[in-house]
């Protein structure tokens, strides 16, 4: 995918800017067929909640991770693994809530917008929005029923990019046999 | 050393992928004249020696084909019944090749949705919490090796009891089942794997274990 070199035995590499501007096609023309900053927000979760419940296999299969035993080593491996694997970034954690079970990543320089500005008339619009729904997916693979959302982002003028976790509860219908 | 067969369970327990590798299992071919010195009987909708051992057939082996040709089930390509045909000595002399039948498919999906409840099983007898389940399953002929990823899918290597390093196979099995099936968009998600970059970089990788596990014995 992007700017990764983390990744090793795998030499074919693809140009990060290839990258952002495929993802950025997508969106532009998700604006064009929808008209709809909220429903182009719907598809882009969509997109991305397909992509996490496969993305979580590729993680698990060359992360070498155990199960996690609370939300907080929970939110160390998404930020130090999964996106530094991934997007070749290290989210800040940060704004825990005193229940332990909501925190916030601050993105730097999300690669995904590296070259984009928001027309007028689309505040509604997460551009990055396909992050919240690969987030969404590949932790409900692993049995956690999470809620992803931005809070703040840099494109509508925000000092930082600012997305959003919340624990809701652990699947226990589809845990695995033995990990009960 | 020899990996004989892989199989890929999804989390409800569906056989999603299977695979059989090496099969040295041992098929007698002899000419029979009139009339058959062995008894056969039908025995689930096979034809099966019943009685009377020789010249390396041997009471269970099945009848895999007549003359050469291939049998399906209890009947002749032509779909007459083999016990009548082998009765009549008009047919005679002929050649019967008799062996150890493979495995059906509707019969792979039933024994691996009944290792999966099997696996539970194993898991919920464990006096400790958060056991493995079974993850080596010996016998004299064979041993099955599982690993169980976090999301649930089961990765099966039945495999020579004197083969080593599984553990690289089996996790090499799991990369190779993200890179080629579920990245593969038109994959869809705990369905049968009918892809063949998957099928061929699923060889190579138990080729390379076959390797690797004979150079460290």
């Amino acid at each position: 995918m992007s700017r990764q070199t983390a990744r090793t035995g795998d030499p074919r590499k693809v140009n990060g800017e290839l990258f952002t501007l495929t993802y950025g096609a997508l969106v532009a023309q998700l604006l064009r067929d929808y008209e709809d900053d909220e429903e182009v927000n719907k598809q882009l979760e969509k997109m991305g909640y397909n992509i996490g419940v496969r993305l979580i296999e590729d993680f698990l299969a060359r992360s070498n991770t155990g199960r996690c035993n609370d939300f907080r080593e929970t939110s160390d491996i998404i930020s130090r693994l999964g996106f530094k694997m991934y997007l070749g970034i290290t989210p800040v954690i940060s704004n825990w809530s005193p229940a332990g079970d909501e925190f916030s990543l601050l993105i730097e320089n999300n690669p995904l917008s590296d070259f984009v500005e928001l027309p007028e008339g689309h505040s509604a619009l997460n551009y990055s929005n396909i992050l919240c729904g690969v987030l969404k997916g590949a932790l409900e693979m692993i049995q956690m029923d999470v809620d992803v959302w931005f809070v703040q982002d840099q494109l509508k003028g925000d000092n930082i990019t600012e997305i959003r976790l919340k624990f809701n509860k652990r699947l226990e219908d589809a845990v695995p046999a033995g990990e009960d | 050393m020899a990996i004989y067969s892989v199989y890929i369970i999804n989390k409800a327990g569906g056989l999603i992928y299977q695979y059989d590798h090496f099969t040295n299992r041992p098929e007698v071919e002899k000419t029979f004249s009139f009339p058959l010195e062995l008894v056969l009987k039908v025995f689930d909708e096979k034809v099966v020696v019943a009685f009377g051992e020789r010249d390396g057939i041997k009471v269970g082996h099945t009848v895999l084909a007549i003359n050469g040709k291939l049998v399906e089930g209890r009947y002749l390509q032509d779909g007459r019944d083999i016990i009548e045909f082998l009765a009549s000595q008009e047919n005679f002399p002929l050649d019967i090749k008799f062996g150890r039948p493979k495995l059906t498919t509707n019969e792979k999906i039933m024994l691996a949705s009944m290792f999966h409840s099997l696996f539970a099983i194993g898991s919920q007898l464990s006096p400790d919490l958060r056991s493995s389940g079974i993850e080596v399953l010996e016998t004299d002929t064979f041993k099955l090796h599982c690993h169980q990823t976090m999301t649930g899918v089961k990765f099966i290597v039945i495999a020579d009891p004197k083969q080593a390093h599984i553990d690289v196979l089996l996790k090499k099995l799991y990369e190779v089942y993200t890179d080629f099936a579920l990245k593969n968009p038109f994959y869809s998600l705990d369905m049968p794997i009918r892809c063949d970059l998957f099928d061929s970089n699923l060889q190579s990788a138990i080729e390379q274990a076959e390797k690797l596990g004979i150079s460290n014995v």
